[in-house]
């Protein structure tokens, strides 16, 4: 049987062992001029050679300290930023060299929940319109559009007689809530949270953290989902990538990260968090403060900060070593022997 | 021995949709040298309150419109502004969530911290200076001398904050008022800030953290208010609080916090969401939401009962005659 490009065009990204998402050696490099008249440009290596896959129906989160390049990889995935170098195999085609035409029906399977929900609704239009003008644009409606909102607000635990209101009147979980209706309207294959539940209050995270997971259970989803929030990040994916200074110092599953952190860094960020009720912050781990993305320190990135730094970790770039599906990018660790 | 003491204070906005009360019917005291947390999500008033104990609620729209409130034996809401003015800044002090805002944008850190010393005690300039960069290198500031030269923009937001608990505690205050005092920081940076705050706080020193995190408070409190709706739900000593919640509202609020897990997790939620001020429901505002509520909830407000020694809480599941929980 002969399968057409639209029937291929419509299936879910399954294939098992085929990463959904590919990224090798991404950089993404911002020139930045001192001064109106200065003629020397800084650099600044947002996103530094990152690495790393995302299988379909996976959720990878990423953390690191304001400034580390996360959201700016975040942005780079969706075309928002352009790439200095590397690659991005997004279902198995080079998201960065992509035509533009291309790029717009990819579009359809990448999608995008921003931090402020306010902000990322536009105030002039109603829930219907917003959460169903992707649909129009890539003429997927297959019923009228109050049909398609209503289902879609149902789905996110919103009152469908809510479609004709506006972003204004809504608190700031539903906002989110209508931000996530959008974002799954094109039955996606990613969609990459920016801080999407940092905004919200204590109770109304759990509830859009309960809403995306299982969101990712019923439609297949895999997420990156970006956050400061290590506690946040460790109840939503199922492996973490810790950033520091545009690069990835260490990736592994939940359970590993959490309990059997191997970088420093991850350590430190882990030493950092109160948990009321249970454990205080340790105050011995957690000295420094990131330096500037401008200019970051020879070797390894962190060793200013770092308790356990060496001699050799001031002039050399730490190798990289692979354990079981763990990897961490320091000197302590001998490659590939973990 | 109680150095502040606040009495059912009330304060009102006007608004276009009508009387808003952002904070009804408050009381609670501070001693000397505590670390009280007021806890609670946006909009329940923890900050209002604060800004109501030194009257910096911005008139009009806003209006403190009942209570008093006790520092040693002055009602600040009745003081001359003259006298309010020798308080602020001298023996009550503030550290906001914003250093960038809360610094002037202008003017250099060094001459900030003067003017702050000038305004409160007699001081040659030179010895006040001396005096500021000495605070400076007391909160950790790398190259202090260097730094009374900055402008804020110029520092990182971990270091404007010491700034700012430079400024609140270089005056010896009795009471600082801390409003999220780490929320805009990262995490690394606020548990730095944590221990800056524990060491530099004399035992005299009393701190009132106003936040929506409770990992923060279990950091830095002795005792823990919490605000739902613009009114006090539960007040008790830390350990208290966490181990043995009784307000519907807290018990949800501690199981909804993401600990850390081992991957996906469903977490416990408050199901739906906190009332508007201007259309509180009758009776417990919490009533909505919360998964015991009967019919004397709707028809009667619940008020602050003692449940166990130094353990408060506003709800009728609490009360005396109430079956076990």
């Amino acid at each position: 049987m002969k399968i057409n490009s639209k029937d291929r065009a419509k299936a879910q990204w399954d294939a098992a062992d085929v990463p959904l998402l590919e990224v090798s050696d991404l950089k993404t490099w911002f020139e930045v001029k001192r001064g109106i008249f200065s003629r020397k440009a800084e650099q600044i290596r947002a996103v530094d050679g990152v690495t790393f896959s995302l299988m379909a129906n996976e959720t990878i989160g990423l953390v690191g300290e304001s400034g580390c390049g996360k959201t700016t990889l975040g942005r780079t995935l969706l075309g928002l930023e352009a790439a200095s170098g590397g690659s991005v195999f997004f279902r198995g085609e080079p998201l960065l060299t992509l035509s533009h035409r291309r790029m717009k029906a990819m579009r359809r399977r990448l999608q995008v929940v921003f931090q402020d929900p306010l902000s990322s609704l536009n105030p002039r239009m109603n829930v219907m319109d917003i959460v169903t003008e992707g649909l129009l644009q890539f003429r997927m409606l297959t019923d009228s559009r109050e049909v398609h909102a209503k289902r879609l607000l149902r789905e996110v635990g919103l009152d469908e007689e809510m479609i004709y209101r506006f972003p204004h009147e809504f608190s700031g979980g539903q906002r989110q809530r209508i931000n996530v209706a959008r974002a799954i309207s094109l039955r996606p294959d990613l969609i990459i949270c920016d801080e999407a539940v940092s905004a919200l209050d204590v109770s109304i995270q759990a509830q859009v953290i309960n809403l995306l997971l299982s969101l990712q259970q019923r439609h297949h989803l895999s997420y990156l989902f970006i956050s400061h929030d290590l506690s946040v990040v460790s109840n939503i994916a199922d492996r973490i990538a810790v950033m520091y200074l545009g690069r990835i110092v260490e990736i592994g599953k939940t359970i590993d990260i959490i309990e059997k952190p191997l970088h420093p860094y991850t350590r430190m960020l882990i030493a950092a968090i109160p948990v009321a009720g249970q454990k205080r912050v340790d105050q011995e781990m957690v000295t420094g403060e990131t330096p500037s993305p401008a200019a970051p320190p020879n070797g390894c990135h962190f060793h200013p900060r770092c308790p356990e730094a060496m001699p050799v970790c001031r002039h050399a770039e730490p190798p990289e070593a692979w354990k079981n599906g763990h990897y961490v990018c320091c000197h302590m660790y001998r490659p590939n022997s973990g | 021995m109680t150095l502040l003491s606040v009495n059912n204070l009330a304060v009102e906005f006007a608004t276009d949709e009508g009387m808003l009360r952002a904070v009804d019917d408050v009381s609670f005291h501070i001693n000397r040298g505590e670390s009280l947390g007021l806890v609670g999500e946006s909009g329940c008033g923890k900050s209002v309150t604060a800004l109501g104990l030194t009257r910096l609620i911005p008139s009009p729209p806003g209006r403190i419109s009942a209570g008093e409130v006790f520092f040693e034996s002055r009602d600040l809401l009745r003081v001359e502004p003259p006298e309010l003015r020798e308080v602020r800044g001298n023996e009550i002090s503030m550290i906001f969530q914003e250093p960038l805002s809360a610094l002037s944008p202008l003017h250099r850190i060094g001459k900030q911290m003067v003017e702050g010393i000038g305004f409160h005690r007699r001081m040659p300039q030179k010895q006040a200076w001396q005096y500021a960069l000495s605070w400076l290198q007391k909160v950790g500031i790398p190259d202090a001398p260097g730094r009374m030269h900055a402008y804020p923009f110029q520092l990182s937001g971990g270091m404007q904050q010491r700034v700012m608990i430079a400024m609140a505690l270089m005056l010896s205050p009795k009471l600082i008022i801390a409003d999220e005092p780490t929320t805009a920081l990262d995490v690394t940076t606020q548990a730095q800030i944590f221990g800056l705050i524990r060491e530099m706080k004399q035992n005299e020193t009393a701190l009132l953290l106003i936040t929506h995190d409770m990992g923060v408070v279990w950091e830095m409190c002795d005792r823990v208010i919490v605000m739902y709706a613009s009114r006090i739900v539960e007040s008790a000593e830390l350990s208290e609080l966490f181990s043995r919640p009784v307000h519907p509202y807290t018990r949800g609020l501690l199981e909804a916090i993401p600990g850390l897990a081992r991957g996906r997790t469903h977490l416990k939620d408050i199901p739906g969401q906190v009332p508007s001020p201007l259309r509180y429901p009758s009776g417990c505002r919490f009533r909505d939401r919360c998964p015991h509520a009967f019919e004397r909830c709707r028809t009667e407000v619940p008020g602050l009962v003692e449940c166990a020694a130094g353990h408060w809480a506003a709800c009728f599941l609490a009360y005396p005659d109430a079956g076990e929980l």
